[in-house]
């Protein structure tokens, strides 16, 4: 049985000016019972639209979302067994702290002490016991998450949908509130819906991301994928840093291809999905890229080129090398203590190399 | 002396200066008069107007029944006209409630130009002179105004209706006039409702009823509290309404006062009536101030 299910969901907004912005373009998600599902994506992407549409405070214009087979359609927010954490936390400000926790608990009428009993506990699992007969704007920014994620989490909701809720937090204490929300997701089996467009807590978090663009779903897959093989350009240009040459096959040896970049060069990279012809992109990561061969035998790859700048950022040494034509290519270089004297100056040339295994490749679009 | 002194009385100094013109003025123009009304109230009322200037505490006792024997007589009918005050003061109060809560929604959810247009349109009636807006309500409400016309014509009803110089037209010439002074307060209360607070309440299970009840409610209350005292205090002295309107059937504490002044020139009574009225406002705005102290105190704003 399918858990939550998301079927070729259309939503169109007008615009004041009169045009249409296709929030949700066709769609398609299944949830899992149970998982850390991060929906990613820029501003603008539809995530939120798509989050609302599964809360109930938007319809979809077309499709389905259904829940344990049954259609939400028509189902009010109120009536569905989700929640939501906001981004603004939306506390209430009249209430107290126990008052927000058991506000859910008290609209759906859960007797008296079994209600103070769960305030209690929700209290307790998110670390602010004995913190009920405080106010909302007694407390810190992360203190109020906690408070919401608890009035949350109080009603023991099926899904818990989250709207970017750290965003508004410092980076340690978001941090920090990464880890914790794994481990309360982890602890409490409840399924959580994660919006953000930050790709390292996606990465971080999730157990599986979707990646979203322009109202549709551009890859879904696990982190580890997400990264190693992102599905297309955009995917691989919106997780992590990347490389990216387009090319055409020229040889295949087994799985290791020989690819003519746009500026007349050889390269190597392992891929059984293509063959002699096809046009592809070739995506490296920067830490893949070494300013020395390994020397391990295996046949590496080499571009050379001219480094345009360099910049520390503690653990690497960041690299901007020109490759020829315009293209820059960016290398992280690892940065061990004491390296300081070799520095490597703008201008001064290098060759790249890296293990065939490394590149990931993407067929190109529009050929 | 340091600096930060001279800096302290300096800024002290342009203080009392930026707030002089108007201690000047509250002082004059109303304490000193407030003083003297407070005086005359307790002073015995001349034959031929003016006071006597005897200790005579039987002003208020005509109002509120402890009147000087065989001189004095006590009148319930003060206390009564009083109630009747007080009445439609709050029956205009809910009248402009009911008229501008649902408005302030809907203009607070108008999108610019629009926006501005309802704001307008609600302080229009400003620009017109209050003596005219009120003729306009006699011409309309009259037995032979457009209402009995309209009723009339329609077969709905015989005889004119005696719809003019009743308290219904008095709480209608009031919410007419004072709208305006509900509408801004909760307007600026509901502009500033943060609408995530009510999808929040949604998202948790609570029902449209439960919603409105528990947040919506609570969360406008400063403004529908604001308006209602802005609203209660000129309609409970107005005497222009009731005396357009009212006629000799309809009597508010205004009319009294206006006519104590006036017509038989007792002004002591006059000025124990204004008193008790003021008094009664006063009790009312402090007690609710404190409300609002404490529940500032507990956190909400």
């Amino acid at each position: 049985m399918s858990f939550l299910k998301i079927a070729s969901a259309h939503k169109a907004y007008k615009t004041p000016e009169g045009g249409l912005i296709h929030a949700l373009d066709d769609v398609s998600l299944d949830v899992r019972n149970n998982e850390f599902l991060t929906l990613l994506g820029p501003s603008g992407c539809g995530k939120t639209t798509l989050l609302k549409c599964i809360a109930g405070f938007e319809d979809i214009d077309s499709g389905e979302i259904s829940f344990e087979e049954q259609s939400l359609k028509g189902v009010p927010a109120h009536r569905r067994p989700f929640n939501t954490v906001f981004q603004s936390y939306a506390l209430f400000p009249h209430l107290s702290i126990a008052n927000n926790v058991g506000y859910g608990l008290d609209v759906t009428g859960v007797a008296k002490g079994e209600r103070n009993k769960r305030v209690e506990e929700a209290l307790e699992l998110v670390g602010l016991a004995g913190f009920g007969s405080r106010e909302p704007k007694q407390l810190s920014g992360g203190q109020q998450q906690r408070v919401a994620l608890a009035r949350s989490l109080v009603l023991k909701p099926r899904v818990l949908l989250l709207d970017e809720p750290l965003s508004a937090l410092d980076r340690k204490m978001r941090e920090n509130m990464q880890i914790e929300l794994k481990n309360l997701q982890h602890s409490v089996g409840i399924t959580f819906v994660f919006v953000t467009h930050d790709q390292e807590e996606a990465l971080a978090m999730s157990d599986r991301i979707a990646v979203v663009a322009n109202g549709k779903v551009q890859q879904l897959a696990a982190p580890t994928e997400i990264y190693d093989e992102p599905a297309n350009e955009f995917v691989a240009n919106f997780v992590g840093t990347s490389n990216i040459f387009s090319g055409k096959v020229v040889a295949k040896d087994g799985a290791l291809l020989t690819i003519e970049t746009a500026n007349q060069r050889q390269v190597l990279a392992t891929s059984d999905r293509f063959g002699r012809g096809d046009h592809v992109e070739l995506v490296l990561r920067p830490e893949h890229l070494k300013l020395a061969p390994s020397g391990n035998g295996i046949p590496e790859s080499c571009i050379d080129g001219t480094v345009e700048a360099s910049v520390f950022v503690g653990s690497d040494l960041h690299l901007h090398v020109d490759v020829g034509k315009g293209r820059t290519a960016i290398v992280h270089h690892r940065h061990n203590r004491g390296d300081d004297g070799e520095r490597i100056e703008a201008g001064t040339s290098v060759k790249l190399y890296y293990s065939p295994n490394a590149a990931h490749l993407i067929k190109a679009i529009g050929r | 002396m340091t600096s930060s002194d001279t800096i302290l009385k300096r800024k002290r100094r342009s203080l009392i200066l930026l707030l002089a013109p108007f201690t000047v003025m509250l002082s004059v123009f109303f304490l000193v008069p407030l003083g003297i009304m407070m005086v005359y109230s307790f002073l015995e009322p001349g034959l031929y107007g003016g006071v006597e200037w005897n200790w005579y505490p039987y002003n208020y006792g005509r109002i509120i029944g402890w009147p000087l024997n065989d001189y004095e007589e006590f009148e319930p009918i003060y206390l009564k006209i009083f109630l009747n005050s007080l009445q439609i003061a709050i029956m205009t109060v809910i009248g402009t409630f009911v008229i501008c809560y649902p408005a302030a929604f809907w203009v607070s959810r108008m999108q610019g130009a629009k926006k501005n247009l309802a704001l307008f349109m609600i302080t229009l009636p400003f620009f017109a002179n209050l003596l005219v807006r009120i003729y306009a309500w006699l011409l309309l409400l009259r037995p032979t105004g457009f209402f009995n016309t309209v009723l009339q014509s329609a077969g709905l009803i015989i005889e004119p209706l005696d719809l003019l110089f009743t308290n219904f037209s008095v709480i209608i010439g009031m919410v007419y006039i004072l709208t305006p002074f509900m509408f801004l307060p909760i307007y600026a209360n509901v502009e500033k409702l943060d609408y995530s607070m009510v999808r929040a309440s949604q998202d948790l299970g609570a029902n449209p009823l439960q919603t409105f009840r528990r947040v919506i409610l609570p969360l406008t209350a400063p403004g529908i509290i604001g308006g209602s005292v802005i609203v209660f205090i000129p309609a409970l002295g107005n005497f222009i309404v009731p005396s357009f309107l009212g006629g000799s059937k309809v009597q508010m504490t205004g009319n009294l006062i206006e006519r104590s002044f006036l017509q038989s020139r007792d002004w002591p009574f006059g000025a124990a009536l204004a008193l008790l009225i003021m008094a009664s406002v006063v009790v009312l705005v402090v007690f609710q101030l404190s409300r609002q102290a404490k529940a500032e105190a507990r956190g909400v704003s």
